[in-house]
């Protein structure tokens, strides 16, 4: 079997979803091809890293138009190097950038595409995947019976394998003919996040604050312990909409679904939404004034106090074991 | 501006989701259903658009007969009519989108919103899917949207940071959380309402290319004990965290 990979890169630097999803294809696939393919301007000298992470080919497409990307300039820039490929799968990061693209792969080979998946396998030849549905409520057991399987895969879900250093792959320029008016929405502006942030959904830590956290303000000892563990701020819907957070830190249902390590929830009593969206953390511990609140009944690890004072304390007590 | 908005009718996000018979899907019996949430603020968006440019916006949906409640929701929260695709599928993004881009096949829209995502089953695929259907640009997940003469402008977020994205109109615009705060339907709203005009619409759906095989429920956690009170408890939760979980 042959299956293709979309390498996404923003600024010529690889994501680390991305990588997940090659070291997906590559134990999907076993003794089978794994062609990596990497659209931008001015990568295809980064591009043979890839080799390490089990890429057995490697497609550059490089233009001008490609350096940022766009709906349009990816997906026709993707759908060639499919068609020349032909491959039997074709896999892609389920990021912003993935879950745009691959839809749009989708519609124009005129395949379904099985979104932001946890497991991959073969049967019969044809691409079958599990998801999460209703915000991992539940999970599908879905197949594609169309070629080539499309699916995108979901970040943390696959573990990225230490690279091998020892493995090379040619890296093969692919050229695509794009002009201007092939880009009917361009991007015009990147607005670049604070130095140092770390994006909620690849966080190996999250310190999340919910309604028990009161005010905005207080927030700040979340960000504290945030801080000594480098973890991610997280927020429940109620935080987020009594406005002490933006919805991009917004962890449920109608926010991110995540999956880290270790999630602390302050002062979150744990609607069903907002367990849906981090039930799948590694470890979890609850810090809440309610004995009773639902959070606790999924917690690892259980603290009834106010958050205000439990947090600081064990900030320090973090501090002092590290 | 002649705006169309997608809508789908899903179960509430409070309910706690249970598998049905089959096996592979839900049981909808005493399940409530809402307008999926995203939907509400592509429906507060074309409203707003239409208080400052005019026009006239129009919902559609592609679902069974009881999806009718959501178009009642949405017309009673200002939109003007809405058209009904019924269609029993409910899974395959792409046969969605070939139903929808078939119902307005005879229809012309400067924009057609939708929200990034139904809370169901979480494709985030229909509104990009439709786009390519009708040939016409996206911009997918957006959290402000500006309308230009003939162009929009909109901000997306990626991970580390936000795109600034334009495009040439008509085209597809998919709604997420931040973009505003939808308006709540008022009592003269839900009474006009009833006197709009929902217009079936007959579609052959597309055969699907996906074949749903089984739903389970994750494995659950053995959750539930507590460390202890205050602050008394953080030296053990530490050694926990250290010895047991190994995390820290």
């Amino acid at each position: 079997m042959k299956v293709l990979v979309f390498a996404e890169q923003r600024a010529g630097e690889f994501r680390k979803a991305a990588i997940e999803a090659i070291c997906a294809a590559r134990r999907l696939d076993g003794d089978g091809e794994v062609v990596a393919v990497v659209i931008g301007k001015g990568i295809a000298d980064k591009a043979g890293q890839l080799a390490a992470y089990g890429a057995d080919k490697i497609l550059s497409i490089e233009h001008d138009l490609l350096d940022l990307y766009s709906t349009d300039g990816y997906t026709t820039s993707l759908q060639k190097a499919v068609e020349s490929e032909n491959p039997d799968a074709v896999l892609l990061a389920a990021t912003a950038m993935g879950r745009d693209l691959a839809p749009r792969l989708g519609a124009r080979l005129d395949v379904p595409v099985l979104a932001d998946v946890t497991e991959l396998s073969w049967v019969d030849g044809n691409l079958q995947a599990v998801r999460p549905v209703y915000a991992g409520k539940l999970m599908m057991t879905v197949k594609s019976n169309k070629t080539p399987g499309i699916a995108t895969t979901r970040p943390k879900a696959f573990l990225a394998s230490e690279p091998d250093q020892g493995k090379t792959a040619s890296v093969t320029s692919f050229d695509v003919s794009l002009s201007e008016d092939d880009l009917k929405a361009k991007v015009k502006q990147i607005q670049s996040e604070a130095e140092g942030m770390i994006e909620l959904t690849e966080a190996d830590f999250i310190v999340s604050g919910g309604r028990g956290m009161k005010a905005a303000e207080n927030f700040t000892v979340l960000e504290d312990l945030a801080k000594v563990l480098n973890a991610a701020i997280g927020a429940s819907r109620a935080a987020v909409d009594s406005g002490w957070r933006t919805h991009s830190e917004q962890v449920g249902q109608t926010g991110k679904v995540v999956a880290p390590t270790l999630y602390i929830a302050c002062g979150i009593s744990g609607a069903i939404q907002h367990l849906a969206g981090m039930t799948s953390s590694k470890v979890i511990i609850a810090i809440n004034k309610d004995p009773d609140a639902p959070i606790f009944k999924i917690a690892d690890y259980g603290i009834v106090g106010d958050a205000m004072e439990v947090v600081p304390a064990l900030t320090e007590a973090i501090k002092a074991a590290k | 501006m002649n705006i169309l908005v997608c809508v789908k009718h899903v179960p509430d996000t409070e309910t706690a989701v249970k598998i049905g018979a089959d096996g592979k899907s839900i049981q909808t019996q005493d399940v409530n259903f809402i307008l999926n949430p995203y939907d509400e603020f592509a429906l507060e968006e074309a409203l707003k658009i239409k208080e400052a440019k005019g026009g006239e916006v129009t919902l559609i949906t592609a679902g069974p007969e009881e999806a009718k409640k959501s178009l009642r929701t949405g017309l009673a929260m200002g939109a003007d009519k809405a058209m009904h695709i019924l269609c029993d599928e409910s899974h395959d993004s792409l046969a969605l989108a070939f139903c929808l881009a078939e119902g307005i096949k005879d229809e012309s829209f400067d924009l057609i919103l939708c929200g990034k995502q139904a809370m169901d089953e979480d494709n985030a695929q229909v509104p990009i899917m439709l786009a390519d259907k009708l040939g016409l640009p996206n911009i997918s997940a957006v959290i402000k949207l500006e309308i230009g003469d003939g162009t929009a402008t909109a901000h997306r977020e990626f991970e580390g940071g936000t795109e600034v994205v334009e495009t040439s109109l008509p085209a597809v615009i998919s709604a997420h959380k931040g973009l505003n705060e939808p308006r709540y339907a008022s009592l003269k709203g839900i009474m006009m309402a009833k006197k709009k005009e929902i217009k079936d619409v007959s579609c052959t759906c597309a055969e699907s290319g996906l074949e749903i095989l089984d739903m389970a429920y994750p494995p659950s956690r053995a959750g539930g004990r507590i460390v202890g009170e205050g602050t008394d408890a953080v030296p053990e939760l530490v050694k926990l965290l250290r010895e047991e979980a190994k995390v820290i």
